[in-house]
């Protein structure tokens, strides 16, 4: 798992509405009737998730090819 | 598709049949292979190939006759390739080694006559697969014979043989009387089989049934005789076909022993005409490369050269002219078992998901097929099978289905008839693609066929659901098709004029009962409108859409025009019933960008003229690339606005949805004079977006709309997140099945958009 450090600039965004900077945490992720953990930078208040560019174009993209072609 | 069907399939691809001189072979050595390897003065790997088919091959390849050489294809261009000439060099030149094994021990044991080619054949096939084994030589010297009859064959060599033969366990008897009764009754308890090597023994008093002039009566091919445990063969001329029937019969003895069928599956046993096709387009006559020393043969340098002629017989026509095919790496047959195979696959990987939606499903490959394989016909088949078993990967099509989608509801269909008119004698049905393309085209192209045919002409804007049916998907192409129906049956069933060669081969196809004509036909009848600027200077290449393949008429109308219109045409080397895709048909563009665009690549780079198409999608798949491409419409609708057409860029996707809504409140608006009402909000929202930025998102599928959805969520309380340091937002929405993902920041005139980017799996926090 990367570590806050291989995130960069992803943790530098805030949460909008409860202007607090973005932690890493555990999200769920499903596709195609599968579900699965990882850590994604997430609003220590509310919750919400974003999800980074080099992730959505990258590993998952990847996944989700896999898991298209299963 | 079951096993039969795939083997119905695996046959109509000829690829994997031998060449002619393997077929031709009566043994059928791997001649192909063998030459190949001396091409590279592969000498060793050469022998390996000849050794292993041909018995004995450091005798054998020293004399066969090869009469594979009389079907050499080479010899339809030049002399054929001296085949044998290059077996002797090889054996000679090749380090010899046998590397045989012999199967355990059968207690059975054979008697074989004489020590000719076609008895050290039996000998050596059956002590290999484990018989006992004893050659009974009535001379002194087994393989005299031999040495006797070829000159080449010194005793040295029949020697060195032979000790391979003793070494596996074939016992030698010499001096021994065969001729008579007593030899075969004496012998009859200890021996299972029998073989008489006629090309050494012969004059036998055997009770064997005979012919008129007192031959044995052998059955050629099982080399049976009248006793069941009798075999006989080698009575020919051609030392190869005496090493054949020594195989044969060797062949046959080994079915007797073990009692099973002497003739099931031994169709293709001796020579056979093959079905590989090999082009000789292209291949230039070459004589025979002559021999310095006729006595010594092919010195190395002689026998590769004589070797490089050799044509490496292969089909591969369709992986010729298919960069979809050859991206893949193999050819037709093995891509219907790696489709089976996806197909039947319960648990795993289904790895030819890709190969089977990047086919464009063009034609080409079943137009230059000798044996018409249409690879086409199965990938739509694979895919309608995906379809319905739920396992076609989401991303494959659906960008090109909500296009489709878009131009089948309100904000693009219409179905009209002419202004004024309660009927239409025609209906023009531009199609989505040219509307796209060129909006103000199309209005112009209706009006004149209006006026040409007498202003009742009727207009249907929509799609004709040809992305359904490439993505195998039947059940939405049946309803596009019978929303067209639904309108076009309402309108009064009035002649059909399509401006795209793909919606005239679905109508064509599916709607047999409806008249329909290509938009170039008409122009061709009824004349062009007056022109008032010069016509393009240069000669242009005319790129014939892979919808026209089978549709002639269309392609000689549009020379028609293009003569009328005073242009000088180029072919281009693939054009007619043998065009090239441009990448977008069968949906490659969407399951396989990169490949799309090397098919576009390759077909811009065919001819350094301008190119003429006629399809608004082909025109702007060249355009992309950067080709100077025209549509026949910037010929007979010029704009002076727009001074070199040849370079007008491809319009993206958001900008192809613009201009279709446009093109729809246009006319609307022109034509029949009415308001339609707005669209939904957000696509009020202005947005600035640097060029690099709008390619990037057109590449990523992103539509303007998508953006626009996502920003004016945000902007209204949704849920969004800020960058100190930027002070840019970042918003995801999912209007559909994808999320997208927009960073913005407002700006004066609305909002500036950096990125966008987006991914299909949901995530949630914990």
């Amino acid at each position: 798992m990367k570590s806050d450090k291989d995130w960069g600039d992803e943790l530098a965004w805030h949460c909008a509405a409860c202007d607090r900077p973005l932690e890493l945490g555990q999200v769920t992720v499903t596709y195609m009737n599968n579900s699965f953990t990882t850590d994604m930078p997430r609003c220590p208040g509310c919750g919400r998730v974003l999800v980074p560019e080099a992730l959505a174009l990258g590993k998952m993209a990847e996944v989700e090819k896999i898991l298209e072609d299963k | 598709m079951d096993q039969n069907e795939l083997r119905q399939w695996e046959r109509r691809c000829i690829q994997e049949e031998p060449p002619a001189c393997a077929a031709a072979c009566p043994i059928h050595v791997d001649v192909r292979s063998f030459v190949g390897h001396l091409q590279k003065g592969r000498w060793d790997q050469g022998w390996q190939t000849l050794a292993r088919t041909m018995p004995l091959a450091g005798l054998v390849g020293r004399i066969c006759d090869g009469p594979c050489e009389a079907r050499c294809k080479r010899g339809e261009a030049g002399d054929p390739i001296r085949i044998a000439a290059l077996e002797q060099a090889c054996v000679r030149l090749a380090r010899s080694e046998y590397r045989v094994t012999r199967l355990p021990g059968r207690p059975k044991w054979i008697a074989v006559l004489g020590s000719g080619l076609s008895s050290l054949t039996v000998a050596w096939d059956l002590v290999r697969k484990g018989y006992g084994v004893t050659l009974f030589e009535p001379g002194d010297v087994p393989g005299a014979v031999l040495c006797d009859a070829h000159p080449v064959l010194t005793p040295a060599i029949v020697a060195a043989e032979l000790a391979s033969l003793r070494t596996l366990g074939v016992a030698f008897e010499t001096g021994t009387a065969v001729h008579g009764q007593a030899f075969f009754e004496d012998r009859r308890d200890r021996f299972d089989a029998f073989y008489i090597g006629l090309d050494a023994v012969a004059s036998l008093q055997w009770p064997l049934d005979r012919g008129a002039r007192g031959e044995f009566w052998i059955d050629t091919g099982t080399q049976a005789t009248s006793r069941p445990e009798v075999f006989a063969g080698g009575d020919v001329l051609s030392t190869i076909w005496r090493v054949a029937q020594g195989r044969w019969a060797a062949t046959s003895i080994d079915r007797f022993l073990q009692n099973v069928s002497m003739t099931a599956g031994r169709e293709r046993e001796g020579p056979y005409d093959t079905l590989l096709y090999t082009s000789l387009t292209n291949v230039v006559a070459q004589p025979a490369v002559p021999m310095a020393d006729a006595k010594a043969g092919y010195s190395e340098s002689e026998a590769m050269a004589e070797a490089a002629r050799c044509l490496i017989c292969q089909c591969l026509e369709c992986v010729k002219v298919c960069p979809y095919l050859e991206n893949f790496g193999a050819y037709p047959r093995k891509y219907v078992r790696e489709i089976y195979n996806n197909e039947s696959i319960v648990m795993g990987s289904r790895s030819a998901n890709l190969l089977i939606n990047s086919c464009s499903l063009c034609g080409l490959c079943e137009a230059v097929c000798p044996e018409d394989f249409a690879m086409q016909d199965l990938c739509l088949q694979a895919r309608r099978s995906m379809v319905q078993r739920g396992k076609m990967p989401p991303t494959a099509h659906e960008f090109a289905l909500e296009d489709m989608a878009f131009s089948l509801g309100e904000d693009f269909f219409l179905a009209r008839h002419a202004p004024g008119m309660g009927e239409s004698s025609h209906l023009f049905f531009p199609g989505c693609q040219l509307s796209a393309s060129a909006p103000g085209q199309v209005e112009a192209l209706y009006a004149h066929l209006n006026h040409a045919l007498g202003g009742r002409v009727g207009l249907m804007l929509a799609c004709c659901g040809a992305p359904a049916f490439w993505a195998g998907r039947e059940a939405d192409f049946d309803r596009a098709l019978a929303q067209w129906q639904h309108h076009w049956e309402a309108l009064g069933k009035p002649k059909l004029i399509v401006a795209c060669a793909t919606c005239h081969v679905v109508f064509q196809d599916h709607r047999p009962e409806v008249p329909v004509q290509s938009v170039w036909e008409t122009l061709a009848e009824v004349g062009l409108p007056p022109i008032d600027t010069a016509s393009a200077a240069g000669p242009l290449a005319i790129h014939d859409p892979c919808t026209t393949r089978e549709m002639p008429h269309v392609q000689v109308a549009v020379r028609r025009l293009l003569d009328q219109l005073g242009v000088s045409i180029a072919e281009l080397p693939f054009s007619g019933e043998k065009t090239e895709c441009c990448g977008f048909g069968g949906l490659m563009q969407n399951a396989n960008p990169v490949l799309a665009r090397e098919v576009i690549r390759r077909r811009a780079d065919l001819s350094g003229y301008d190119y003429v198409a006629y399809c608004a999608m082909c025109r702007d798949s060249l355009a992309a690339v950067g080709k100077r491409t025209l549509h026949l419409l910037d010929l007979i609708f010029p704009d002076r606005r727009i001074p070199d057409p040849a370079t007008r860029p491809r319009p993206g996707w958001s900008a192809r949805r613009e201009h279709r809504a446009r093109l729809r409140t246009d006319l609307l608006d022109r034509w029949w004079g009415e308001t339609p009402s707005g669209g939904p909000d957000y696509r009020a929202l202005v947005l600035k977006m640097a060029p690099d930025v709008r390619e990037r998102l057109d590449a990523r599928h992103i539509l303007v709309e998508d953006v626009q959805q996502v920003i004016a969520r945000a902007e209204a309380g949704g849920p969004k997140f800020r960058h100190p340091g930027t002070g840019r937002f970042k918003a995801a929405g999912r209007p559909r099945h994808v999320t997208f993902w927009v960073e913005y920041a407002q700006c004066e005139a609305g909002f500036e958009v950096f990125n966008a980017y987006a991914h299909r799996m949901e995530v949630h926090g914990p």
